[in-house]
């Protein structure tokens, strides 16, 4: 094994309001290796999103990151200016936000903004850009990309756009691809669509994908590695199948209870008690201490360290052991 | 047969006009619905599955077809009649706050339906309104609280208590937990079939989360392109799919596997999405059937009854099947 591709280190992620202090990301650390698929699930709050914006220099202005590092071929992201971050993005890493809409330029044809992501990176040249456009068009699974090329965003459908969207963030090959919840909006069928395309490209170009997404049933069937995230930390890190075998943080056990599955009809479901609390403060216990069943004493004046509980398996949990004892 | 259904759905259409062209979102659906019962439709963005429930409430008019609500038909109602029913039938959206005022409080709100309705004095309709919020779960404080204060799962039990405080006999829901996280869909779906349970309401439930809709329903209608493609009660449809669209539909939700052997491979689908401007001859589905032949492409097909209370618009039924027998061996 070489270096990994991209590794973060300890990152620690502060945002300020009005009034206090939000502490959304607290010493998260994983890496990822060249053609893997690393899934990130929690629910909004987590701090998911923000782990993987922040580290390749998308945080919200009124976000600040406090400690860590974030390196990249090399090189640590958090070190360096926009205009270097802005050449990376776009070229190595590519990002799929979660919504197309809001990501696209409303008033420039589709053709044009793909064409612009190899241009700006000096990628290609014109011509070749243009035909890699229709390339990618063609991949992305649009019908007619020619007369497709020279149409705006509106005149798409959601799905579509979306793809437009994974097409601009692959345009240049990157080695990376980061993606927010790519598929949410999508219907089954769309998104299947998406999914196979990108396993496609992980299997021609060796490309790695870290995606952030709160559907466990697309985490463990896409990803080659898990990491579930709760109250800006790491609760539980495993290969996808170590994690199918033997999941036991009482957080991800409770998420993964808490999904209607087909054939759930006429069953009684158990929701995780209590909803996410805004974390104000620097923890002083676990974050999920409060909506856990196994809670004791140490649970409130002990933060839990993430550490190994088997082959390919982390946890952060005090009482790990007996929670894997109870649900084999 | 049973009781007289609550609704019946005869032969509606709906066609609208867009860039001068002819958009058939909803094209002779028929259904019935009992008192008590949860119908849920899917299918994809664009299949019209929205547009069907807001024809039932009236708040689009079908161009063809009849619906009867209670017995009374919709498109014959005097303005004044179909106000006093519409406080029967009631709606659910995606986004509960896009449908509260933000300067309203929650309470406020919750009393203003009931107002409007003019139903009970104040304090009777105060009351009720901090009786409902315990129904659906809400502490009693937050009716003094304002919509950007609350959680998406706060918002939608608004949305439900306010929708209940009109004693509705139906209640559309349309995508009434896509936007909540994971372990808050739970919570506000299981409340939604408590309360069915409790006061006897009629769903129709609108979601693209296929398991969801199962989880809810007693029947499901599959829409693909303003068409009923199957319908069936709703352990038959994930049983025996037999529309090529609804195998398709059920092939693509990815399940958390239960050992590693059972990941799912990620399989590319033929074909897009047609155009509803521009629907594909024959059967709307042929672009993207696998068993698609030369009748799929010419001719129409007409639902055909495939078990008791399960129909399915596909030349190739018999085929399907048989296929569906051969890999279940």
């Amino acid at each position: 094994m070489g270096e990994p591709l991209l590794s973060i280190d300890d990152l620690h992620v502060k945002f300020s309001r009005s009034e206090d202090e939000v502490f959304a990301v607290n010493g998260v650390s994983f890496s990822i290796e060249a053609n893997e698929a690393l899934g990130i699930v929690g629910e909004s709050g987590s701090g998911k999103s923000v782990t993987l914006m922040s580290s390749i220099g998308l945080l919200r202005e009124n976000g600040k990151i406090t400690s860590g590092t974030a390196n990249f071929q090399g090189r640590n992201l958090l070190k360096l200016r926009p205009k270097q971050l802005e050449d990376i993005r776009g070229r190595d890493i590519g990002v799929v936000f979660q919504d197309p809409m809001t990501s696209l330029n409303p008033i420039m044809r589709i053709g044009d903004q793909i064409m612009e992501a190899m241009l700006t990176h000096q990628y290609a040249s014109r011509k070749e850009a243009f035909d890699r456009t229709l390339q990618l068009l063609q991949e992305m699974g649009i019908p007619d990309p020619k007369s497709r090329f020279k149409s705006y965003p509106h005149e798409f459908s959601g799905g579509m756009r979306q793809r437009i969207m994974i097409a601009i963030a692959l345009a240049c090959e990157p080695q990376l691809l980061i993606a927010d919840e790519p598929t949410t909006a999508l219907d089954v069928t769309v998104q299947m669509q998406i999914l196979a395309l990108l396993q496609e490209l992980r299997r021609k170009r060796g490309m790695s994908v870290v995606m952030v997404t709160h559907d466990f049933g697309l985490a463990t069937n896409f990803c080659d590695k898990i990491i579930v995230m709760y109250g800006g930390q790491i609760m539980e890190k495993a290969t996808t199948d170590q994690f199918i075998r033997e999941a036991a943080h009482p957080y991800s056990l409770g998420l993964k209870r808490s999904i209607i599955e087909v054939g759930h009809k006429g069953k009684e479901i158990l929701p995780i008690p209590k909803t996410a609390k805004t974390l104000t403060a620097v923890l002083t216990g676990c974050p999920f201490a409060e909506r856990c069943s196994y809670t004791t004493e140490r649970c409130h004046q002990e933060v839990p360290r993430l550490r190994v509980f088997g082959t390919d398996h982390e946890i952060a949990c005090h009482h790990a052991e007996e929670v894997a004892c109870h649900v084999r | 047969m049973s009781a007289k259904p609550l609704l019946r759905v005869e032969n509606v259409s709906k066609t609208f006009r867009v860039q001068g062209k002819k958009l058939h979102a909803i094209e002779n659906v028929s259904f019935t619905l009992e008192a008590g019962k949860t119908l849920g439709l899917v299918g994809e963005s664009g299949s019209g599955k929205s547009t069907l429930g807001r024809m039932v409430l009236r708040l689009l008019e079908s161009d063809k077809g009849k619906i009867y609500f209670d017995g009374a038909d919709l498109s014959k109602l005097s303005k004044v009649k179909l106000r006093a029913l519409r406080r029967d039938m009631q709606i659910i959206f995606q986004d509960p706050k896009a449908s509260l005022s933000p300067r309203m409080t929650v309470g406020d709100a919750i009393e203003d339906a009931m107002a409007i309705h003019k139903l009970g004095t104040k304090a009777s309709r105060r009351e009720r309104m901090t009786e409902l919020l315990e129904k659906v779960g809400l502490p009693a404080e937050i009716q003094y609280a304002y919509p950007h204060e609350l959680s998406g799962g706060q918002l939608q039990r608004v949305g439900i208590a306010r929708a209940l405080s009109l004693n509705p006999k139906l209640i559309i829901c349309d995508e009434p937990v896509s936007a909540l996280d994971v372990s808050i869909q739970v919570q506000v779906i299981q409340l939604l079939r408590d309360l069915q349970k409790e006061f006897n309401l009629t769903y129709i439930f609108i979601s693209h989360n296929l398991a969801v809709v199962e989880y809810l329903s007693d029947d499901i209608a599959v829409l693909y392109l303003g068409e009923v493609v199957e319908q069936a009660p709703a352990e038959e449809l994930f049983k025996t799919p037999t529309h090529p669209y609804t195998q398709v539909l059920l092939d693509s939700i990815l399940r958390v596997p239960e050992s590693p052997e059972q990941k799912q491979e990620m399989v590319y689908i033929q074909g897009e999405v047609p155009s509803p401007l521009n629907p594909p001859s024959g059967c709307t589905f042929h672009p993207r059937c696998p068993y698609a032949t030369d009748i799929c492409r010419s001719a129409k097909p007409l639902q055909r009854t495939v078990a008791e209370c399960h129909v399915a618009a596909c030349h190739r039924v018999e085929e399907t099947q048989n296929l569906l027998m051969v890999n279940a061996n």
